[in-house]
């Protein structure tokens, strides 16, 4: 009798540190930053060129995170990429904003920074971001500071 | 040249029998009408067999297989001057792979070569056959409850062996190679992905677990009565769940990284 205890005991401690690691699990380790659930707004720019971005880059505001990119496609009549995003619903975005794609290192993963306007009314669900700016592409970058007229090299010494 | 014919179909013949009464087996163990009241003290004793006693192997390798993954990752991420992913790839090694595949290996020796023992020894001192003759289902009473139990248990002790092998990372990365901890969970968290990693790796699992207790429950039933049967069921049992586990994971990734 004391014996069967001491097992169901056993079995019940098992059980419940499985949960406390599945819970380190979900919190701990993955962050549990889930933008899929409601209480989000969905909104989308058109980039000409949205470089390394891929669908779950975050968007930040002032480099703090409110959601991410949910999904990317080409318009294919005005051949730009069409980036649908995935907002907190509490995070109001002035409809004037703007945005653009940055990368977080030299060679870190590209996300969204939506630079706020001064507007009065906010986006809504379903809203397209007007301005946007493109991904920097690196190799772009070097093929103008190699191709400068060599007028223009003095000043550009730190490229 | 034709006896060599009739040999292999002789094979394969018995190869798919074989299949068909384990498959005849699992489908009897699973399929029966249930008696919640009265099975769930064999489950929990079973549970305590297979799953609080296979507790301290998971824990401790996890532990030195997390640490041991934070050292040689270090070293590697050192010469691109990236320590601070460090955790990223702590976590995901163990969790998408590494988790599943050495549980389920290390179940497989500690657990399922237990099970195939013990049903192999009562097969063949005739426990089976007595309690057939008292009426009892030896299917219900023997097979059910530790089919069960090892299909429970797999997940959660990959769970646990998921979360120690993380801390036993971070113990080396964060206490001994003095990395910021704050980097170590944030770089962690930003990579880590509830569905698409942790929750693949425990359906991983839980396949595995299924596989696994499957084959030591039909090697254990069907083991020829006698000890050098009883052994030789014993090493099928971890050659063929061994196996199965590697080849399970490599068809499960490739569904998983395909997006599935």
């Amino acid at each position: 009798m004391q014996n069967k205890r001491i097992v169901e005991i056993m079995v019940g401690f098992f059980i419940l540190v499985a949960i406390v690691a599945m819970f380190l699990l979900a919190f701990k380790v993955s962050g549990f930053t889930d933008f899929s659930a409601n209480h989000t707004i969905k909104i989308s720019a058109e980039f000409d060129n949205i470089g390394d971005l891929r669908v779950r880059a975050p968007v930040k505001v002032a480099g703090v995170r409110i959601g991410e990119v949910s999904d990317i496609v080409l318009d294919r009549n005005s051949y730009r990429a069409l980036v649908t995003m995935l907002i907190s619903g509490d995070d109001k975005i002035p409809t004037d904003s703007s945005a653009s794609i940055l990368s977080e290192s030299l060679l870190g993963s590209n996300y969204i920074a939506i630079m706020p306007g001064f507007d009065t009314t906010f986006m809504r669900n379903g809203d397209k971001l007007g301005e946007t700016n493109s991904a920097i592409i690196l190799e772009n970058l070097i093929g103008q500071a190699i191709f400068k007229p060599k007028d223009e090299k003095g000043e550009k010494s730190n490229v | 040249m034709l006896e060599r014919i009739q040999r292999l179909g002789a094979f394969g013949l018995s190869f798919c029998e074989r299949l068909g009464v384990s498959a005849v087996l699992l489908a009897r163990v699973i399929v029966r009408r249930p008696r919640f009241v009265k099975a769930l003290p064999l489950l929990v004793e079973q549970l305590y067999m297979v799953g609080v006693l296979s507790l301290v192997i998971i824990v401790i390798s996890g532990l030195f297989i997390g640490m041991v993954l934070a050292l040689q990752g270090y070293n590697i991420l050192d010469k691109f001057g990236a320590t601070v992913q460090l955790g990223q790839l702590v976590a995901l090694s163990v969790v998408r792979e590494l988790g599943p595949v050495i549980t389920a290996l290390l179940f497989a020796g500690r657990a399922g070569s237990a099970l195939t023992a013990e049903l192999g020894l009562m097969q063949a001192t005739e426990q089976i056959s007595s309690m057939e003759m008292m009426a009892v289902d030896p299917l219900w009473r023997i097979v059910s409850p530790r089919f069960w139990a090892g299909l429970i248990s797999m997940p959660l002790l990959t769970v646990i062996f998921m979360i120690t092998a993380v801390y036993g990372g971070y113990l080396v990365g964060v206490g001994w190679l003095g990395l910021d901890p704050g980097q170590f969970w944030a770089n962690m968290q930003s990579s880590v992905d509830l569905h698409k990693d942790i929750m693949n790796g425990v359906i991983k699992s839980g396949v595995f677990g299924f596989v696994v207790t499957w084959i030591s429950v039909y090697q254990g039933y069907y083991a020829v009565p006698t000890s050098a049967g009883i052994a030789r069921a014993t090493t099928k049992t971890v050659v063929y769940s061994s196996l199965a586990i590697l080849g399970l994971d490599f068809i499960l990734t490739s569904f998983m990284l395909g997006g599935w």
